[in-house]
């Protein structure tokens, strides 16, 4: 019987109608990773000042976010948002806008490690090169910032689409969920099509991360020191 | 439809008793007992789970520091494959997939195993990490005043990787208990089944979301301010050069 | 030249890593009570000759006897024949999770099982002797590198070993502190002990050697009293490795 189950795979579009679902998940984490990388520089910058309202506020931001389980905040904002302020946030917009909050919180702290772990010298040496202020940030701090931080954006973009298969739980119609449909619509055709459609489902993701994180760890080997 | 209309009224009813806050504190009273089981259900399935990946974890950094064939190779696809895929999926091939395969587990193994599946990969990594950041000449540096091989891994190289990994072992503790938030998938009763069951039947939506954030502000908050505080004292403590 | 019993005699050793070789055909007898001081331009394989002697490379051929015994056999027991050879590397390494006095102590106590109170007021006399024991319950950390380095040499001497190795052990220090892990050593060799020391610093190979050897290109050049060698070194190699050392008037 299993190794007739991976026809269901091959029947009708059933293939097709999985990867159509992995794209409303993809789709929805490219739009909440672009979001995150823009607010998390502004974020990062920030919280590099010194001045201590924006410290605080930055801190509770990046602590609660950072401690809830996306899926509490997804909950919050998809159940709470409805009831609180009476309007219907679809489990796409609730997405997004979860996603885009805990992206920008991660992207932040990692915009601010990067930019203060260039040590002072480096800024020195700049100036006593007789370079502009415009000039060291263009030359030397921003490369050796975006040096630090592309391996570890990456890394945070795989997590991000990782973390995007929980939508399923506030009702988009993504892969998990096309996946569901299918086997229930052979359960007596195919009855052990589960096997075969979360397998797939699980190379899916695979597939779809693992090359981040290998060109993640490469760029991370290349720019060490 | 019954049973929706009764909601209702119940939810009219207790309206009316709601404080100034808009908080109803007697339907937080009355389930707050549900959340305190669910905890329960989380911390203690959590631990088990991450219990299970430290072990597994500790196993494949040991095999990945000493470089032992095939089993290295073994060890490397799994880590791949656990950390770019999702627990939601991991769950649901275990819980829905095996049983096709004659594999049937109850909700508590499969989320176990889930949850070992995914840490296990993350505590190797952090494991293995600090056991290479231990310099190789603090080995030979141990061989050269008699120490044994054993000697030397237990006396010096354990404690100095071990003190390098706590930041990323703690980092995924807490990694690993949010992660926990999936385990309605396998039919367990944890938090998030709670409220949400809570918000479909009494519509009791600010009520059962507001224990949700404490109840997880509650087990989380303390294991966060215990890590940050192991991790200063690691950091400013006697060593590290 | 003293006359005693050879300690550790070195037969026609060759090490080398896949193409190149480092150590060709090197032989040489350390006497008891005698200073061997290596000396040699960088990457002519006196630290990797050291680290021969005490196991830490694996050789292709040739014979180590240390009091007669051959230590280059399969059956040999590194950690007996360590406990006798005493070794301190150019970057101290001491344990940075422990105390000095731990850092001392692990040798005595979890190898040679030694009771713990004795261990200890050794190693309370030996970091007397180097000027260190008040800093005996600081961490490595703490230290400056000529502290760190002098508890190195305490860390192996504890153990009483019969021949004590030094791999350039002031390489890594600031200038002012190289007199202080000197001083020590002179120290060592006047009370008797057995030592091979590869250096940099000729002036110190110059008084505390017995014999010096010159390695260039994985084998032995030359092999004097340091006043011959460095008065009147009878190969071409030795004499331009010396110049090195030597500066002519500018103005």
């Amino acid at each position: 019987m299993q190794d007739l189950g991976i026809r269901v795979l091959f029947m009708g579009n059933n293939f097709m109608r999985l990867l159509g679902g992995l794209w409303v998940t993809i789709q929805l984490s490219l739009i909440s990773i672009l979001l995150s990388v823009i607010f998390g520089i502004l974020l990062g910058i920030v919280m590099t000042l010194k001045n201590p309202v924006t410290k605080c506020i930055t801190r509770i931001y990046l602590e609660f976010i950072r401690i809830m389980p996306q899926l509490v905040l997804l909950f919050l904002v998809y159940f709470g948002a409805t009831k609180a302020f009476g309007i219907n946030l679809s489990g796409e917009t609730s997405a997004v806008i979860v996603f885009t909050l805990w992206g920008t919180a991660e992207m932040g702290d990692l915009v601010r490690g990067a930019l203060i772990s260039i040590p002072k010298h480096q800024y020195e040496s700049g100036a006593a090169l007789g370079m502009e202020n415009a000039q060291i940030y263009r030359y030397i701090i921003i490369p050796q910032t975006l040096r630090r931080l592309i391996p570890l954006s990456i890394n945070l973009a795989t997590r991000m689409i990782k973390t995007t298969s929980l939508i399923v739980m506030i009702g988009v119609v993504e892969v998990l969920k096309v996946g569901q449909q299918i086997i229930e619509a052979n359960r007596y055709t195919v009855p052990d099509s589960a096997l075969w459609i979360y397998v797939t489902i699980f190379f899916l993701y695979f597939l779809v991360c693992w090359p981040f994180s290998v060109l993640a760890g490469k760029l991370e080997k290349k720019w060490k020191n | 439809m019954e049973n929706k209309r009764e909601a209702d009224s119940h939810f009219l009813c207790l309206k009316n008793k709601k404080g100034s806050n808009g908080v109803d504190i007697d339907f937080i009273t009355q389930y707050a007992p549900m959340y305190v089981e669910a905890a329960k259900l989380t911390l203690r399935l959590g631990a088990i789970g991450i219990l299970l990946s430290l072990i597994v974890g500790l196993l494949g950094a040991l095999v990945q520091y000493y470089k032992i064939p095939v089993l290295r190779r073994i060890i490397a696809v799994y880590i791949e494959l656990s950390r770019n895929t999702p627990l939601l999926v991991q769950l649901f091939l275990l819980y829905f997939g095996l049983p096709k395969m004659g594999i049937v587990w109850t909700s508590e193994t499969c989320a176990i195993v889930g949850l070992t599946f995914l840490g296990g990969s993350y505590m190797a990594e952090a494991f293995r990490s600090g056991l290479e950041s231990v310099d190789k000449i603090q080995f030979e540096s141990g061989l050269s005043i008699g120490l044994n091989h054993s000697q030397v891994m237990r006396y010096i190289i354990f404690p100095q990787a071990l003190s390098t990994s706590v930041p990323a072992l703690c980092a995924n503790v807490i990694f690993l208990i949010k992660e926990t938030s999936v385990f309605s998938v396998v039919a367990l009763a944890d938090l998030m089944y709670v409220a949400k069951d809570l918000i479909g039947l009494y519509y009791k939506t600010e009520e059962a979301l507001l224990m949700l954030v404490v109840a997880y502000l509650i087990i989380l908050l303390p294991i966060s301010i215990i890590a940050s505080l192991l991790e200063r004292r690691l950091r400013y403590a006697g060593f590290g050069n | 030249m003293k006359e005693t019993e050879k300690l550790l005699e070195i037969r026609h050793l060759h090490k080398d890593y896949g193409e190149g070789t480092i150590l060709e055909d090197v032989s040489l007898d350390i006497h008891k009570g005698e200073v061997v001081v290596l000396i040699g331009p960088s990457g002519c394989g006196k630290s990797t000759f050291l680290r021969c002697i005490n196991g830490l490379e694996p050789i292709q051929s040739g014979e180590i006897f240390l009091d007669g015994e051959n230590i280059i056999a399969n059956k040999t027991k590194w950690s007996e024949v360590r406990q006798k050879i005493g070794m301190v590397f150019q970057s101290y390494d001491l344990f940075p999770h422990m105390t000095v006095l731990d850092n001392i102590l692990l040798g005595p106590t979890k190898v040679q099982r030694r009771d713990k109170k004795e261990a200890t007021a050794e190693a309370e006399k030996l970091l007397e002797r180097v000027g260190l024991l008040d800093r005996k319950d600081a961490y490595p950390r703490q230290l400056s590198g000529g502290q760190k380095q002098r508890v190195a040499i305490v860390r192996a001497l504890i153990m009483k070993p019969e021949i004590m190795l030094f791999d350039e052990v002031t390489a890594a220090l600031d200038p002012e502190m190289v007199r202080e892990v000197l001083d020590v050593m002179l120290e060592l060799a006047k009370s008797g002990s057995t030592m091979m020391i590869v250096t940099h610093e000729m002036q110190f190979a110059r008084a505390v050697a017995d014999k010096i050897v010159f390695l260039d290109g994985g084998e032995i050049v030359e092999t004097g009293a340091p006043e011959d060698f460095f008065n009147s070194p009878k190969t071409e190699r030795a004499s331009r490795f010396l110049h090195t050392f030597t500066f002519d008037q500018v103005k």
